[in-house]
């Protein structure tokens, strides 16, 4: 390496260890993400593309404003992040490590002069006796001390929870956990829906990108409701969805009942209940003006058929009878739109009990003649389907997390050393964190430690 | 006894409380402070047997539901963590002057919800018939209680670190009052100390819950993406503390930010945005 290139990489090195940019990343963070909830996402509604400009369409469009928590640059924001923790954990662990595996067990000069908790004793007995006593003291009301004879003194040394100071760690490699789930489930998961009819059964789905994504199984819906509260507002809405493995129901999985809350997983697939609606067929016979070649058509609520003529027809809406709408008229009637192959498009009502008014309709538009037969409506549920088997490494990330973050926070390594040399007791501790407790404990500490040795204070 | 008419009393105790407080820094005198912080205990356990009857009546009406269900709900259960929370500082502390600056959130809150809010018992949505919903709330507004908090104790640890680079320190103004900057930046760091890992646990129960009624554990919804603005802000203000040239006034702004970011977060996204969040009204 050259020396500017030793030059270059310790100032890369230095500014991902940099505290500053871990400032700088977590503000930016928190302001940009703002974005993304006033910008609309995903597919902008064409209502709120049609009131910004265009210059401005095309900028949020090149800034990735409309997927902006995907965007290239909130992705480097977040790879920066990981950088920046992980490079300064790097640097700051081997000292950690270090202070926890071999702690410092000598009280000397400068040690001494770091510590705030001081209390100097002043006695008449020999060493050994103090030593013993002192030892027996911080026992008891702390931590067996480890005791080192050095410089014609002896020193003992006892310590609480040393691990704690690498909960900070913990909580730093928890985020990077974290984001290593999310990076599993976003490459071997997906996002998907399904909407089931009553009696039928599906064995694919289809995914939020539009793919199509075989389960490997079918469910069957076997029946969906909603109850209601008194008042009228929805209180449950409930499928009773079977697994099926080679058309025969699976044990355990047979007519299991599913609610918002409470969803149904079979092979590490989730099924949320999520929607529902109204499906159904419709009959019809259309044939010639004066009925000749009768044809039997049927038609799907979200579907259309071609006629004879080549028109294009869908059903825009039924009623089992048409009293209700129309006086002096009965039975069952829908409403429907043709598209002819010349592009012109008519909506008119066929019946099924007025033969006479589809065959004037049929006289008056030159069209074919058509008669409703009657149809057919079931109830459909709309499921949301998920597979993240990156899921649980996010748990554990989240789990360490927030056992890390009790750990720094409401835990600390306490540290106290004695020194006993030509009969003065030197009494000195610190700790990591609340000092105010630890300073009270160490007031109590003292005094007992006195109590023992019952001598004269400096 | 109504719930109803118990709020209103916690209400008032709130405002008198708060009184009490002003005019102890006005007048200096102690016995005020001891009455603002009494008062404050006595309505704070007013408001814990109103939200306790307001439950039961739930269930006399046959919809049974924990009172955390709409606005009206949720602000008067924010205005019960923000003096529990303070309860439980003055209780270690004591140090009075602090209620001055967090009663009248308290305040705010109640007044605003027993004024301007509909308070009808109402049926839970499907959405929120879960367990969940209770570990999700107590949990997220716990947290943003203390944070009402250190953002009262930060504007006192300004206004009086404007106060000492002006004046001497022998002043004897009713900021001289006000607990030293170092104290005010230590409390501000404790009750931070405690809203972190609450927001946290906040923040991962509602993934955890998402996860299991919607099978997403995050799917940048306005109210996720804004709790997360608010982590980072807090996360922020604990690393500020150990970087050289953030200590001290450039956190405590940091933490006023948080607790405007985290009303943001609890009543601007659903009076201004739109999401899967229910609080709207
Ligand atoms: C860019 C990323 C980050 C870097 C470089 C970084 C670095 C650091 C450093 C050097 C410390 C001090 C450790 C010590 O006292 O020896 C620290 C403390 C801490 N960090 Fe981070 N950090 C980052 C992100 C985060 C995030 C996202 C969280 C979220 C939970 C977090 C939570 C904490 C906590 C709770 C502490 C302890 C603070 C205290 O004791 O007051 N850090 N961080």
């Amino acid at each position: 390496m050259t020396t500017d290139q030793r030059r270059l990489s310790q100032f890369l090195w230095d500014f991902l260890c940099s505290l500053k940019l871990t400032m700088f990343l977590l503000i930016t963070l928190a302001a940009t993400s703002i974005i993304g909830t006033v910008v609309p996402q995903g597919s902008p509604p064409p209502e709120y593309l049609q009131s910004i400009s265009e210059t401005k369409l095309k900028l949020y469009q090149a800034l990735g404003f409309f997927d902006m928590y995907h965007s290239w640059w909130f992705m480097l924001l977040l790879a920066l992040l990981s950088l920046n923790l992980v490079a300064c954990s790097i640097k700051r662990l081997p000292h950690i490590w270090k202070t926890i595996t071999r702690p410092m067990v000598v009280m000397d000069a400068g040690l001494e002069k770091t510590l705030s908790n001081l209390t100097t004793i002043k006695t008449q007995e020999d060493a050994g006796t103090l030593r013993d006593r002192v030892a027996a003291v911080l026992k008891a009301e702390f931590a067996k001390p480890a005791i080192t004879e050095a410089d014609g003194a002896f020193h003992l040394f006892a310590q609480k929870t040393p691990w704690c100071r690498l909960a900070v760690y913990a909580v730093h490699l928890s985020v990077v956990i974290i984001f290593i789930g999310a990076i599993i489930g976003s490459l071997f998961g997906y996002k998907g829906y399904v909407n089931i009819l009553e009696g039928e059964s599906v064995d694919k789905v289809i995914s939020r990108s539009d793919r199509e994504i075989d389960l490997g199984f079918a469910v069957r819906c076997e029946n969906f409701s909603v109850a209601y509260y008194d008042t009228g507002a929805p209180k449950e809405f409930k499928s009773i969805l079977t697994v099926l493995e080679n058309g025969r129901p699976v044990d355990g999985y047979n007519r299991v009942p599913i609610i918002v809350n409470n969803p149904l997983t079979y092979k590490g697939i989730t099924f949320y209940q999520s929607s529902y609606g109204k499906a159904g067929e419709y009959q019809f016979t259309v044939s010639d003006i004066n009925g000749g070649n009768p044809v039997l058509l049927t038609v799907g609520s979200n579907s259309s058929a071609r006629l004879p003529d080549g028109s294009e027809m869908h059903v825009l809406e039924t009623t089992p009878d048409i009293a209700t709408y129309a006086q002096g008229l009965s039975g069952p009637a829908a409403r429907v739109e043709t598209h002819t192959p010349s592009g012109k498009t008519e909506s008119f009502i066929v019946y099924a009990n007025h033969p006479e008014l589809n065959v004037q309709h049929a006289r008056h538009s030159g069209g074919p003649l058509i008669h409703y037969r009657g149809g057919e409506e079931r109830m459909y549920t709309g499921l949301q389907v998920a597979k993240d088997p990156g899921v649980w490494v996010v748990w554990l990330g989240c789990l360490l997390m927030v056992a890390g973050i009790y750990a720094a926070f409401f835990m600390s390594h306490r540290r106290i050393w004695v020194r006993i040399k030509d009969g003065t007791v030197t009494v000195g501790g610190n700790s990591s964190k609340n000092q105010g407790g630890f300073r009270s404990f160490m007031e109590r500490l003292v005094t007992k430690i006195k109590d023992q040795l019952a001598m004269e204070e400096k | 006894m109504t719930s109803s008419l118990l709020f209103n009393i916690t209400t008032f105790f709130y405002l008198m409380s708060m009184l009490a407080f002003f005019a102890f820094i006005a007048t200096r005198v102690k016995a005020l402070g001891v009455a603002g912080s009494a008062i404050a205990l006595g309505g704070l356990v007013l408001q814990t047997i109103a939200i306790g009857l307001r439950w039961k009546e739930s269930y006399a009406l046959g919809v049974g539901h924990a009172p955390l269900s709409n606005l009206y709900e949720s602000v008067v259960f924010f205005s019960w963590t923000i003096v529990l929370i303070y309860a439980l500082l003055d209780l270690k502390y004591r140090y009075r002057v602090i209620g001055a600056f967090v009663m009248p959130f308290a305040l705010m809150g109640m007044a605003w919800a027993q004024l301007g809010l509909h308070s009808g018992i109402e049926p839970l949505v499907p959405a929120l018939q879960s367990n969940w919903l209770l570990y999700h709330v107590i949990t997220c507004f716990l947290g943003y209680a203390t944070f009402a908090v250190a953002c009262g104790i930060s504007v006192m640890y300004l206004i009086r670190e404007n106060h000492e680079r002006a004046t001497s320190a022998s002043d004897r103004s009713i900021v001289a009052t006000f607990p030293s900057t170092r104290v005010l930046d230590d409390l501000n760091y404790k009750a931070i100390m405690i809203g972190f890992p609450l927001l946290t646990l906040g923040i991962v129960t509602g993934a955890a819950w998402a996860n299991y009624a919607w099978g997403t554990y995050w799917s940048w919804d306005p109210k996720e993406t804004w709790s997360l603005i608010v982590w980072f802000i807090y996360a922020a203000f604990l690393h500020a503390r150990i970087t050289r040239g953030w200590a001290g006034g450039r956190a405590a702004w940091l933490s006023i930010v948080g607790f405007v970011a985290t009303i943001f977060c609890y009543l601007g996204v659903n009076l201004l945005l739109s999401g899967l969040h229910s609080y709207g009204g």
